[in-house]
């Protein structure tokens, strides 16, 4: 098990109910971990707890075995990497410049990334077919390039869990069907991976299993087949949702207002 | 290959610039000195050579250019660096390294120092003390407030700095017109005429180590300018290495300060200008940075001791140079910001 976190529960002090609260969650290598829910439901807390940015009111987050918070950051770095759902930089860095910075968790305080950080740059950047901005300037490439730059990052930085907020959230449509075919991938070496979405449908083509989570409902974790039915999926989203089987294929459709 | 060869040629002129600078800076001035006597009066502190020059060829250019070129080189090269990290740190281009306080607070020191003591040391050893104190406050306000932010601590910056301002105000109101006010506003024009070798150890002895670690800390300066949270999940931790940063800078800031008064635009336009020339790197921006900071002060202080009879003060001086100068860079160029 990389990482066990159990009955975590998260409030912003000064507010009486909590974001979420009862969420149990772990993962072994090569998993894929889908986190599903409506808006402002708590998902990106959840995460930021998970990588220990954000400190849980309640429960435990172990990775490997250890107290999150009680690793020293590097520690944490060298074992799960997180890409949030936006970035922004001030300074024109080159996307290699922005990848290398994965090594700082392998390095030591007044080491710079060398050849082997340097190579590993450009396989990474091969690997995911944006070898070609290597020399571009971050700050002027699209949101979804910088989205496979964080990937990139998170390959450089070589971790055993890859943690996603949202990552198809500013890819077009076939750029989506690249993604989750590369997660797949990365899956299958090994890494494992969270990831949250806005549609249902990645969870059933990637996820072994996952989270949903609702506003009025206790979280609840499962194999995505059984856990993802109509009635789970309506409820947690508050619309009427129909899964369409075809070849292996589900797709979630939302039933629209008759009018 | 045509990127390469114009970094190896900056590399080249980033390097070579600063020494050509030093040695011209000693042929400049009342007393002519020739070129080679330069060169044979140095190196003769070093190496035996037979002395046939005028002893007062010796005092010329040990004691009174050594150190003033020195000076202008140390507090230049500081300011500029203390200054490319301070917007690092607080990923904003507006920042300078007096954005906490530092000026301020040594302005209002030395002018105290002025007014109690009348004395040159006590005077740079106040501005220094008071510089430092002033972003202690800082850092004070936002701990005691638990702010815990980069912006909160530059309107830290904001109140203790006119804070500062307003005590030296007060100062300025009730100090001598005749004999301490012109000392004051002098000393806060800034200058570097009557520099010695005692002056200046003590702003070495603090300003080289300092720029030393900074130099050695500087990629995980990149890190950190990506971001508090992308510096985290990266595995910085942000707070320590983010204080180290800023006490470095600062002691950098406040040691030049007290030998110099306050010289402004430096540490706030060097930077920028270097990170046109070499992008935005901080591997190659803190040593370009450097090396420009030093070269542009000790030019500055050239003119100034050179044109007219009377020396023009040195915070005029960037000003009126830098400005026409970065802004044409700015129109040609680009900033290196997104």
């Amino acid at each position: 098990m990389i990482l066990a976190a159990a009955n975590l529960a998260f409030s912003y002090p000064g507010r009486a109910s909590p974001v979420f609260s009862g969420v149990s969650l772990d993962i072994a290598a090569g998993e894929v971990v889908c986190v599903l829910g409506p808006n402002g439901v708590g998902k990106s807390t959840l995460l930021r707890c998970l990588a220990g940015l954000s400190a849980p009111g309640a429960g435990s987050v172990l990775l490997e075995g250890q107290p999150i918070a009680s690793l020293s950051r590097a520690a944490v770095a060298r074992l799960l990497a997180l890409v949030p759902q936006s970035y922004e930089t001030v300074f024109a860095f080159s996307v290699r410049t922005v990848v290398e910075m994965g090594r700082a968790p392998h390095l030591g305080l007044f080491d710079a990334p060398g050849e082997e950080a340097a190579r590993m740059t450009e396989d990474a950047l091969k690997t995911l077919g944006i070898g070609h901005l290597i020399d571009a300037a971050y700050s002027e490439i699209s949101g979804g390039e910088r989205q496979l730059v964080q990937i990139a990052r998170v390959l450089v930085q070589a971790p055993r869990l890859m943690i996603l907020d949202e990552p198809t959230a500013h890819l077009d449509f076939a750029n989506q069907a690249r993604f989750l075919s590369l997660v797949r991938r990365l899956a299958a070496s090994g890494l494992a991976v969270i990831l949250t979405t806005h549609a249902p449908d990645h969870a059933y083509a990637l996820a072994d299993r996952t989270l949903v989570m609702s506003p009025h409902q206790p979280p609840v974790l499962g194999a995505t087949g059984e856990i993802l039915t109509e009635t789970v999926l309506s409820g947690a989203y508050g619309v009427p949702i129909r899964l369409i089987r075809s070849g292996g294929h589900v797709a979630c459709v939302a039933e629209l207002d008759a009018q | 290959m045509r990127t390469s060869v114009t970094r190896s040629l900056a590399t080249i002129l980033l390097v070579a610039l600063p020494i050509i600078l030093f040695l011209i800076s000693f042929l400049l001035g009342r007393y002519p000195v020739e070129p080679l006597t330069v060169i044979k009066v140095i190196a003769a502190q070093f190496l035996p050579i037979a002395q046939d020059w005028p002893p007062v060829v010796t005092s010329v250019v040990l004691d009174v250019r050594l150190p003033r070129v020195l000076a202008a080189m140390v507090v230049g090269g500081g300011l500029a660096v203390a200054g490319a990290c301070y917007q690092g740190v607080f990923r904003n281009p507006l920042v300078s390294p007096f954005t906490l306080g530092v000026s301020a607070g040594a302005g209002f020191g030395a002018a105290v120092a002025i007014l109690l003591f009348g004395e040159r040391y006590a005077t740079q050893a106040c501005a220094f003390a008071f510089g430092l104190l002033a972003v202690a406050m800082c850092f004070a306000m936002n701990r005691f407030f638990r702010l815990n932010s980069t912006i909160a601590l530059v309107l830290g910056g904001v109140i203790v700095g006119s804070l500062f301002t307003a005590l030296l105000s007060l100062l300025k109101y009730v100090a001598d017109p005749n004999s301490k006010l012109p000392v004051i506003e002098f000393w806060l024009l800034g200058s570097l005429s009557s520099v010695t070798t005692a002056d200046l150890v003590p702003v070495i002895v603090v300003t080289v180590p300092c720029v030393a670690g900074l130099l050695a800390l500087r990629w995980r300066l990149n890190v950190l300018a990506m971001g508090d949270e992308q510096a985290r999940i990266m595995g910085v931790e942000v707070a320590r290495l983010r204080l180290a940063m800023i006490l470095l800078s600062t002691l950098i800031a406040a040691s030049a300060v007290s030998i110099s008064g306050i010289i402004g635009w430096v540490g706030l336009v060097i930077p920028h200008f270097a990170r046109i020339l070499v992008g935005p790197d901080f591997r190659r921006l803190l040593p370009a940075t450097l090396s420009l900071g030093a070269c542009y002060l000790l030019i500055i202080d050239d003119v100034a001791r050179t044109v007219t009879a009377a020396e023009i003060p040195l915070g005029i001086l960037t000003a009126i140079v830098g400005a026409p100068v970065f802004m044409l860079l700015l129109g040609r160029g680009r900033l290196g910001w997104a």
